[in-house]
């Protein structure tokens, strides 16, 4: 649906790789010309008309966001992305809390920005990393993560959706679970956020963090929100102009309150508009709706993949609208080489969570992850190319 | 070259490939070529005695391109004295970068000659060359 929104469908390629990024929208890539042409300037600084339009487009985005996960906009800190967002929370939050012995569970099908930083924190202050095992169908279960949870567990980190699988956790019984055990809660919804509706308060989140581009938004704009008094307590990572009250040759400074303390230096401006009009662009779309719609089209396209012999699924179960499967025999690599010919784009490797392989047994697939406007004529394209892949080393050497 | 020809050498290679498979032996020294650009993931290991290269053997997961590539360039090194690999492998990069090379000491290397008419697969066929580059690297260092 609204396929007519996204100018880049007309160049007739089947988009299959939003789990990467997503296409973007018109109105998304015309508020962010609208900066660049008619009212370029800085944040926070201009008392001319250009710099209070810049103001207010970019002070309202805070409100567009709050909305559209049920956060308060106080608590919403623009970042680089979900990396950079979860980044802070490890270095600028953890690293100031947990201490040597304290354990976090994490599992073997999150995103390297999900691992990695828990990892360095791990080698700085020896916190200890747990994996909780995946089901049978590579799924993460609230049963699982008790099992694992001991009286040093301090946190739970887990991606919403994570990006392999497709899975979605059960974040509403987690929370709830975290919060009447003490542990916090910090949730990757990169994959979730632009597919489901998220509620941040429901959820009972202590940090949430997600991308623009993922949204139908400019790359280098995501967001970080946090619970108020766990933000009023974290660290900055970077410091500089807009974040501070004052200092002096003494030494001594003030930071600003929260967020503005989080976000030193200028912003990128034109994606935060971007990302603003990004979300609103959804709205009008409905989330509800574009959840409905992803469903059914999972729906078909596996009942169209399960036809075709050659085809290893590994993830028909998961709700969301991402599939991961191989081609038998071929690597995952030349598969997607194979339906570039026939401008599918999807994605072959690991998908950066490089541990999955543990879990499955198998280390690279092909990966199809649906956006809203992709339809049942992409999924025919896919499938009738599938279908007659015996020729792939024809069209691929 | 004739695409039939080509693609039977490359499929050949691909489907059996020459030498994959390691073993366990401390007379070889062994790289990883964890592609930083795509998701190939090889290990080499190669033996050189009196400056021959005696032998080397590869073995992972990767594309159809690398794996055959790493096939076909262990089969045309082995048994070539140091000086004359290098050779080898700076005209096959050449061949690859789409600069001058000279074709009489690539052997069926040359089926990669028109790779880069597919820019992202250039680092499939660059592979097993960044490996054995790497191995002799290494192998210049042990003896300073």
């Amino acid at each position: 649906m609204n396929r007519e929104d996204f100018p880049i469908l007309d160049s007739n390629i089947v988009y299959f790789d939003n789990g990467a990024t997503t296409l973007k929208p018109k109105c998304v890539i015309d508020a962010m010309d609208r900066y660049y042409l008619e009212h370029t300037s800085n944040i926070h600084r201009g008392d001319y008309q250009f710099a209070s339009i810049t103001n207010s487009l970019y002070d309202n985005v805070r409100n567009i966001v709050a909305d559209f996960v049920n956060a308060d906009p106080k608590c919403c800190i623009f970042t680089s992305g979900t990396t950079m967002s979860i980044n802070m929370v490890v270095f600028g939050y953890m690293r100031k809390f947990l201490k040597a012995g304290d354990e976090v569970l994490l599992n073997k099908a999150e995103h390297a920005s999900n691992i990695l930083p828990w990892m360095k924190l791990s080698e700085e202050s020896g916190i200890i990393i747990k994996y909780v095992p995946l089901d049978s169908n590579y799924s993460l279960t609230l049963d699982n993560i008790k099992k694992c949870v001991t009286n040093k567990t301090k946190v739970i980190s887990l991606a919403h959706i994570s990006n392999v699988i497709g899975d979605v956790r059960d974040i509403e019984s987690i929370g709830k679970y975290c919060l009447e055990n003490n542990i916090l809660f910090n949730v990757d919804g990169a994959q979730s956020v632009p597919h489901i509706p998220v509620d941040f308060k429901k959820c009972n989140i202590d940090f949430l963090s997600f991308s623009g581009h993922k949204m139908c938004g400019p790359t280098g704009v995501g967001v970080l929100i946090g619970k108020s008094n766990l933000l009023e307590e974290m660290e900055p990572l970077c410091y500089g102009g807009g974040m501070n009250s004052y200092f002096e040759d003494t030494s001594k400074y003030e930071l600003k309150s929260v967020p503005t303390k989080f976000e030193a230096g200028t912003p990128p401006i034109a994606e935060v508009i971007g990302l603003g009009e990004a979300i609103k662009y959804l709205n009008r779309v409905g989330m509800d709706q574009i959840q409905k719609y992803e469903k059914n089209l999972k729906a078909y396209l596996i009942d169209k993949l399960s036809g075709i012999t050659n085809l290893i699924i590994y993830n028909e179960e998961s709700d969301s609208g991402i599939l991961s499967f191989n081609i038998d025999g071929v690597f995952s690599q030349d598969a997607s080489v194979y339906l570039n010919n026939y401008n599918i784009c999807v994605r072959a490797g690991n998908h950066c969570a490089k541990m999955l392989k543990d879990e499955m047994n198998i280390k690279n697939t092909v990966r199809v992850s649906l956006y809203f406007y992709n339809n049942k004529e992409d999924i025919d394209k896919l499938v009738n190319v599938l279908k007659s892949s015996k020729n792939i080393f024809d069209i691929v050497l | 070259m004739d695409e039939n020809l080509r693609r039977e050498i490359i499929l050949d290679n691909y489907k059996e490939p020459y030498n994959k498979g390691l073993i366990d032996d401390n007379s070889y020294i062994k790289v990883n070529t964890n592609s930083e650009s795509c998701i190939d993931n090889l290990d080499f290991i190669m033996k050189i005695e009196n400056d021959i290269i005696k032998d080397i053997r590869f073995d992972g997961e990767a594309c159809a391109i690398s794996t055959s590539a790493s096939s076909i360039m262990i089969r045309s090194l082995i048994g070539k004295k140091v000086s004359d690999a290098y050779n080898i492998l700076s005209n096959y990069k050449n061949m690859i970068n789409e600069e001058e090379y000279d074709s009489s000491v690539l052997g069926e290397l040359i089926v990669y000659n028109e790779i880069a008419k597919q820019p992202n697969r250039k680092n499939c066929a660059l592979l097993p060359l960044v490996a054995v580059e790497k191995i002799l690297k290494e192998l210049i260092n042990n003896d300073r």
